[in-house]
Parts: C-alpha cells; structure tokens; sequence
C-alpha cells in the first residue's frame, strides 16, 4: 500500500523496567517482581500471557519467555516465578545467581498464546510444577468474574510446591493439590470423565504431562477444541552449524546451545520472534539455499513447507550439512 | 422391498453437492467414536445413515440416544431403528415438537459425548446449534447429508425463515418478496441467504429453476 | 485543532460533501494504476501530518453527521449491533482504547479522567459528559461496545480469538459494503470472507490470517479496501438492498460526477488487552467522482483502474453494469501522462490534465 511507509519492526518497543522485588519461595523457584522504570502503569494483560525477559549476561543477550503471574488487573507491577535449572542453558541460573533488586531489565508487551475460552461454562486447570504460572494469573481474572474452574495440580514434593499454601487457602474448594512424594497423582481418567457440557482442559507443565492429557482426552472422546496446552520449553541443543546471512552476506556459526535465532540476535540484527518456542509463527525465514538437512523442531510449519526447505522457525529448529542460507 | 432397490434407493439419498464458497457447510460421513454416550439426531433418509454406523460398532447402540423425525418416509425406518435396540428411542412428528427433548438430553450430556446429526441440511443445522449452545464445538458433531436437498433460507430483509425452500428465485413466506438463492450460509441461523432478486429491475424476476439443476 | 463539522444527510436529500480539505487527504486507495488483491498490511503507528493515517482513530468534518445517521439505522434495525455473551470483556478493552487513543490524541475534543475503576467520559461535539465505572455494564446506558462505538466513525468488527482463527462474534456495523453482521456473526475469517471472488484462491486470506493472528498489543496494523456508491449512503447493507439497489440505475452522463463515489475503507487492527480479542475498525470515506477528479494524478489513475478491473471483481464490487457509464466520464480526466507510485498526490509537481 506504501500509504505512510515506515520501517516494519518486528513489534511494539520493549518497556524498561526495575526489579522491584525478588522472593525465594523454595529451593528451586523464586519470583521476580517488577515495576516500570518510568513509574507509568504497565499494560493490562488477559490471564496466560507471557513475556520475554532481555537479560544481558555478559557477553550473551538472554531473552526467555516466562509466564506473568500477577494480577492482570493490577497494573502497578508484573511478576514472573522462574524455576531454577542448574543443567539448563543458563537463563534461569542468571535469574536467580544474577539478578539483584533494583536492576534494570526490558520486557516485551504480554503476548498470549494460551487464552482462556472465555465461553467455557467451565474451566478445568491442570498444572505441573512451574507450569501453575499462567494459572495463577487466569484464577485471579477469574475469582474477579465469578467464573467456574477447577484446579489440579501436581507438586513433587511439600518442600517444592510453589503458590500451594496461597491457593489452598485464598481457594480450598476449587484446589486439588497432588504429590508424587506421597505416591499421589491426578487421577486422570475420573477427572476426564462426568465434565458438563463446555468444559475447557488447559495444561501447562512437562511435555509428557501435556502428551498424556491430550492423548488421554482424545481416547476419551474429547473434542481438540476443548484441550488447550502450553509448554515452555528452551530451545534443543544440537550440532553446531554455519548460515550464512544472505541480506548482509555474513556467514556466522550457531553454537550448540544456542538457537539460530540467538545467533542473528547476537550479530546485532533485529529479527522479528515472539513466543520463542517454535509455537507463533512469528520468526518464520525464507531459506534461500539448503544443502543439507533442516532440523524442524517447530509446531507452526505444515508438513509440506518443511519438507519443501524453503522455510525455518529459528527459535528452535536447526541445521546440519554444507550450506544454509537464510533471508535475514 | 428387492435388495437391488435398497442399495439404489442409499445411493439417490446420498447427495453430491457440488463446490462452493467457504462459508457452505460441508458434510461427511458418520462414524463410530469413543464416547460415553452417543447422541443421534436425524429425519427422513438419515435413518439409514445411523443403520450404517450401528452396523460398524453395534457396541454403541448400549449408551445411545436416538431421536427421529420420519417426515415422509413414514414406518419405512422406525422398525430397524428399533430393532438396534439403542438405549433411547424417541420417533416424533417434527423437529420443533422435539426441541424440547433435544435440550433436556443435552443438558445432562457430559464432555466425553458424541453427536451424530443426519439428514437434511435444516434439521442438522438446527440440532448443531443446539448442541452448540449446549457446550460442544462444531467442528466435532459429524454430520452426514441424506434425502433432501431442500434449504432453510433466511431473508436477510425481514429475517424470517423460509423453509423447505426448492427454487431459485423463491418467495419468502414471511414478506413476500422474491429473492435469489446465496450459497453463503450462517451456522448460527441455520440458514442460507435470499436477497431480493428484483432490487435493481422491479418487477423483472426470472423464472424459477430447481436447485441444483 | 478545530475541526467544522459539517450538517449533512447520508440519505433523503444526500447533502454530504467533502470540503477542500477534505478532498486533499481522501485515502485514495491505488498506489499504481491497476489492481489486484493482496495482502497489503502494514504498520498503524502515524501517518504525513494532517493526513487520515495520523491518528489512531481519525477525526473529521463528517463526524456528528455520521453518528446522528448510525442513530438512525440503529433506530431502524437493532439488528446492526450484536455481541454474543462472552464478549462484553473485548467491548470494554475497544471502549478503553478508543477513549484512550481520542482523548490524547484530539484533546480539544474529547477527555478522558480516570480515578482507579471510576471514570469520566466527555465528548464535546456529541454534548456527551458522561461518569461510570469501567467493567460495570450496569453504570453505562449501553454495553461497553455499542456505548463507545455510537461514538465512533466507522464500522467496528470484534472478533475472539480461538483454534488459531478469528470469530465474528460482536460488531457495530451500519456504514458496510453490503454485508450482514446478523448473518455473518459467529463465522470465522474465512467463512465471513466466502462471498469474495478469487481472493480464497490466491491464498490471500490464509496469508491475512497468520498476520493477524500475530498482531501484538501496542503494535496495531491497517491496510485500505475500496468499492463503489452511488449516492453518499453510508448504510449500504444488504438489509436494505431492496431500497437502495435501484439507484444504481439512476446514473446518466449528467449526474455521474456528483452521484457516483469511490467508497474507501480504511480498515485496521488493534489487539485488545484483557480479551485477547482482535478489533477490525472499518472506517469509510466517501468521494464524488466531480470531487476526486480535482486532483490529477488521481483522476488519471482511477480511470486506468476502473477500466482494467478483472469483470469478477467488478461484478462483485457492485458496478459492473455502470462501469461503461464511469469509463466515459473519466476518460475525460485520463490524458495518458504518467503517474507517480504511491497513493499520496503530488499536488506541487504533478502536471495539470492536458485536455
């Protein structure tokens, strides 16, 4: 259209932001709240969402999504609780080793992949570990609204169950809380079964958890419709590759923890992403030239486009053989 | 009847509809599905499209409802539905006298249900919202066509509803205005579009033709 | 800034006209001399000042003319305005940021004062001053959507996103190219699309889809449509085709500059906070053709589309049957000379019509 040409950019600009508190709720998770530096009032948010956190560690720009946890009426602060994984890519060991109150940070605006069906007559929550973060911020909207839900949602163990103690006692009726140390699970099958008319599932925890939901409800004669996962997960590690850049003809190397997106971010260059996952869509890049074998870790691409090679989501997917060559 | 008229008869019942816009529903073929229970609704010739699901899991018959509107066809289908033995079987006069039921059942039917609507492309569109309205996405209620082509049609002018509508021009029974056939149609109404078929010529409408001639 | 509004009609008598001003920033809509659909997105952040891309929900001399016709076809036919029940959330989060994005960026004309949940709405060229308490449907004369889009220029579709598709599930619609929000509501993006020739298979709405799909709050995007009118009637719906489908034959050689309009939708798309919703504003400006030949390079260029427009498109845009009628009047301000890409006149250095 060229009707007011401007540069598109990859999304809105980040907001600048302080840590303005940091609780340890246990030995792995801790919350980090902040508030923005410019004092304003951070944009409302729909339960869900998440952010992606830039975190300069060192030499190496981190940005990792996190779900927000706060209230989404409550726009004085954003808070995310990051579990901490000492085998991880680093992120979340920055996060905890690193961060201190008061440090500056940028977020991006909420983007929400993992939306609550709003014409649910029922909402069914099921949560594994850290994955209770979006959770917390949909019971919130929820308890505002008087809506219907329901929350199962398994721990490892008393030591490690964060937010229990809160739901328990803000929610005793609508809170099931579940420990594999005691040998206790959610017991699937039952829960699946007896739902009224336009009940929704959401999970969000470890990808079997997720896989044996889904797979569970399936058999059972769920509609997909009806059963909404997310999953957070860091980008898989590979072999390290060269790609060479075609819009600045630079050839840069991939390392092995680190995604091809981060390796373009890393050379300066602003490439358009959002939930870093392989889930939105958003990152999706031309290949111009491929000899060799794509590595599609993404869930956005149809079976056709990837084994055509003309496209790659660089947040996650990967590459080995002679020669990549990508428009960025 | 002879063997060779019955497979004639379930091949005529059978419609193809030719290709069309986006917004034209596109029906299938039933299925038997995992499901604790199994809701079936049909009218006319859909009796047979559920004969052919009992007949791939009779199993399902156990923990099946089946409501039925024979229209023209009569006792032609009420014995072997009948003889199926499903948990449930209502035969009633027309659908709006079994609206009432449809909505009672399905307000008691849990997530795990299947919903299995045969027939003519009205009544499939009218039990759909209802179960719709009751807590199930349409994309998972299967549907099949049999009998019948004939559309609901909703006059986009005075919104009434037209029904068991054959040609093209037609005239809405509500307003009398003379309207074309529009392929467009709207899950929600359960109803194709008609448009004044004379708005730019007063006056000047074509002679009627059959739908899908 | 001071904006006349104008009193006018968009029907009876049709004493709607474009001022100077007016005119000047029209959204032409062809950035080359021909068209074909595509999926022409881009970003909704400013626009040349002055122009109708500047702010975020445009303002013009049109404006209460406008919303005293939405009162009427509203009065007509209820119908117009519809939101399924899980909606009013969205209708709130439009509410928030067409009052939000008036009030900053047209001060003098709308204000805005909020105290936590307790707000205060006032509306100076609607007489409007009105206090409530956001969420609260109970403390507003209307739901949230209709309230704010009586206010509003343009159509407003809100749609809920699910299952990786969008639904028309509530809208303010009275000033549509022929198409019903009581029939099309509840259908997703492809099926409220179905009726439009060749686009589907072009991929354009698979390609549209993803985009707006992905569209983030605080990064809004916008792209123009167009069709044509005869007569500035705004309510072109389908509801009153039976009245309004005969003008179309009242076109002769004489009235055509004052009768027949370019009708240009500037559409855009604002992701809503709290919902997760989508909303597509359709915001429609009008032109006589008498009006818009005054500028050259665009009265060159129209000509060139109008006559190589595919006979599809045509068709389905609604003026087929006059187009042979359009070409001979505008053939008379086509005198061959090129034009310049973009949809912007050149008005200091394109050359006048030689003819």
């Amino acid at each position: 259209m060229t009707a007011a040409p401007q540069k598109t950019r990859p999304g809105p600009a980040p907001i600048d932001v302080i840590v303005r508190d940091i609780v340890p709720l246990n030995e792995l998770v801790t919350r980090f709240e902040f508030a923005r530096a410019d004092g304003s009032a951070f944009p409302p948010f729909s339960g869900g969402a998440h952010t992606v956190i830039e975190m300069q560690d060192g030499d190496i720009l981190r940005r990792n999504p996190y779900s927000l946890m706060s209230d989404p009426a409550d726009n004085s602060h954003y808070a995310i609780s990051v579990r901490r994984d000492d085998a991880g890519r680093g992120g979340s060991l920055f996060m905890h080793n690193k961060v201190k109150i008061g440090d500056k940070m940028r977020l991006t605006y909420p983007v929400n992949l993992f939306a609550l069906d709003l014409r649910a007559k029922k909402q069914l929550f099921i949560a594994g570990g850290i994955g209770i973060t979006p959770f917390l911020a949909q019971i919130k909207q929820l308890a505002k609204t008087g809506g219907n839900w329901e929350l199962h949602y398994s721990v490892r163990s008393h030591n490690v169950g964060s937010y229990v103690d809160e739901l328990t006692a803000h929610y005793p009726h609508q809170t099931h809380i579940y420990y594999d140390e005691e040998k206790n699970f959610i017991k699937l099958d039952e829960l699946l079964s007896g739902q009224p008319l336009g009940t929704h599932v959401y999970i969000c925890g470890p990808k079997g958890m997720i896989e044996w939901v889904h797979d569970t409800a399936n058999k059972m004669g769920w509609p997909e419709q009806n059963v909404h996962s997310e999953e957070f997960k860091a980008p898989d590690p590979g072999k390290p590759f060269s790609v060479t850049l075609s819009q600045s003809g630079k050839t840069i190397e991939v390392g092995e923890t680190q995604s091809l997106l981060e390796a373009i971010e890393a050379e300066g260059i602003d490439a358009p992403f959002s939930c870093r996952a392989g889930a939105c869509g958003q990152c999706e890049t031309t290949v111009s030239q491929c000899d060799g074998t794509l590595i599609h870790n993404d869930h956005w691409l149809e079976d056709e486009e990837k084994a055509a090679k003309t496209k790659i989501m660089p947040c996650v997917s990967r590459f080995e053989g002679n020669t990549l060559v990508i428009d960025r | 009847m002879s063997k060779r008229m019955q497979e004639a008869l379930k091949f005529m019942s059978k419609f193809q509809f030719p290709d069309s816009i986006k917004s034209r529903p596109v029906y299938g073929t039933l299925a038997p599905r995992a499901g604790a229970s199994h809701l079936f609704v049909a009218d006319a010739e859909g009796a047979e499209a559920i004969l052919d699901v009992a007949k791939q899991d009779p199993s399902i018959m156990a923990r099946a409802h089946i409501i039925y509107i024979p229209k023209a066809t009569g006792t032609t289908y009420s014995d072997k539905l009948a003889a199926l033995k499903p948990a449930q079987l209502y035969i009633g006069p027309s659908y709006a006298a079994a609206v009432p039921r449809l909505r009672r059942v399905l307000s008691d039917m849990q997530m795990n249900t299947q919903v299995y609507l045969t027939g003519t492309e009205g009544l499939m569109g009218q039990a759909q919202n209802e179960a719709m309205d009751a807590g199930i996405p349409h994309e998972f209620i299967q549907t099949e066509h049999r009998g019948s082509v004939a559309r609901r049609m909703q006059c986009v002018h005075c919104k009434g509803i037209t029904e068991d509508v054959m040609t093209d021009p037609f005239e809405c029974s509500h307003c009398g205005l003379n309207l074309f056939v529009r392929d467009h149609y709207s899950r929600r109404l359960a109803a194709f579009q008609g448009v004044r078929v004379d708005a730019e010529d007063p006056g000047n409408v074509p002679e009627k033709v059959e739908l899908y001639k | 800034m001071t904006i006349n509004f104008n009193k006018e009609t968009f029907r009876g008598d049709y004493s709607f006209h474009n001022s100077e001003w007016a005119i000047k920033r029209f959204p032409f809509p062809f950035h080359e001399d021909s068209y074909m659909y595509s999926v022409n997105m881009e970003q909704h952040s400013g626009g040349p000042a002055g122009s109708v891309f500047e702010n975020r929900f445009d303002v013009d001399e049109h404006y209460v003319s406008e919303m005293e016709d939405r009162a009427m076809v509203l009065d007509e036919d209820p119908l117009r305005c519809q939101s399924l029940p899980h909606m009013t959330l969205a209708g709130w989060d439009l509410l928030e940021l067409i009052m939000v994005s008036k009030s900053e960026d047209y001060p003098d004309l709308f204000q805005l004062y909020r105290d936590g949940d307790k707000w205060r709405w006032v509306n100076k060229p609607l007489g409007i001053d009105d206090s409530f308490t956001f969420l609260d449907e109970t403390t507003l004369p209307y739901g949230p959507m209709e309230y704010i889009t009586r206010q509003a220029q343009g159509d407003f579709c809100v749609l809920d996103q699910r299952n990786d598709n969008l639904w028309m599930d509530a809208g303010m619609v009275t000033t549509q190219a022929d198409w019903s929000l009581d029939f099309d509501i509840g259908m997703n993006f492809f099926e409220w699309h179905a009726p439009v020739p060749l686009a589907h298979e072009m991929g354009i709405f698979q390609r549209a889809l993803k985009f707006l799909l992905a569209v983030k709050q605080g990064a809004p995007a916008r792209r123009l449509n167009w069709t044509m009118t005869v007569n500035p009637l705004l309510d072109t719906s389908p509801e009153n085709y039976h009245k309004w489908g005969v003008q179309k034959t009242t076109l002769t050689p004489e009235n055509i500059g004052k009768k027949q309009h370019l009708r240009v939708e500037l559409q855009s798309f604002f992701r809503l906070p709290r919902s997760n919703g989508l909303v597509f504003p359709i915001r429609c400006y009008l032109i006589a053709f008498e009006d818009l030949v005054t500028v050259p390079k665009w009265g060159r260029r129209l000509h060139r589309v109008v006559r190589d427009l595919p006979v599809e498109l045509a068709t389905y845009k609604g003026f087929i049957d006059n187009r042979p009628l359009m070409l001979d009047y505008l053939s008379q301000y086509d005198d061959g000379l090129p034009t310049s890409p973009g949809v912007f006149p050149d008005l200091d250095s394109e050359p006048p019509l030689a003819k």
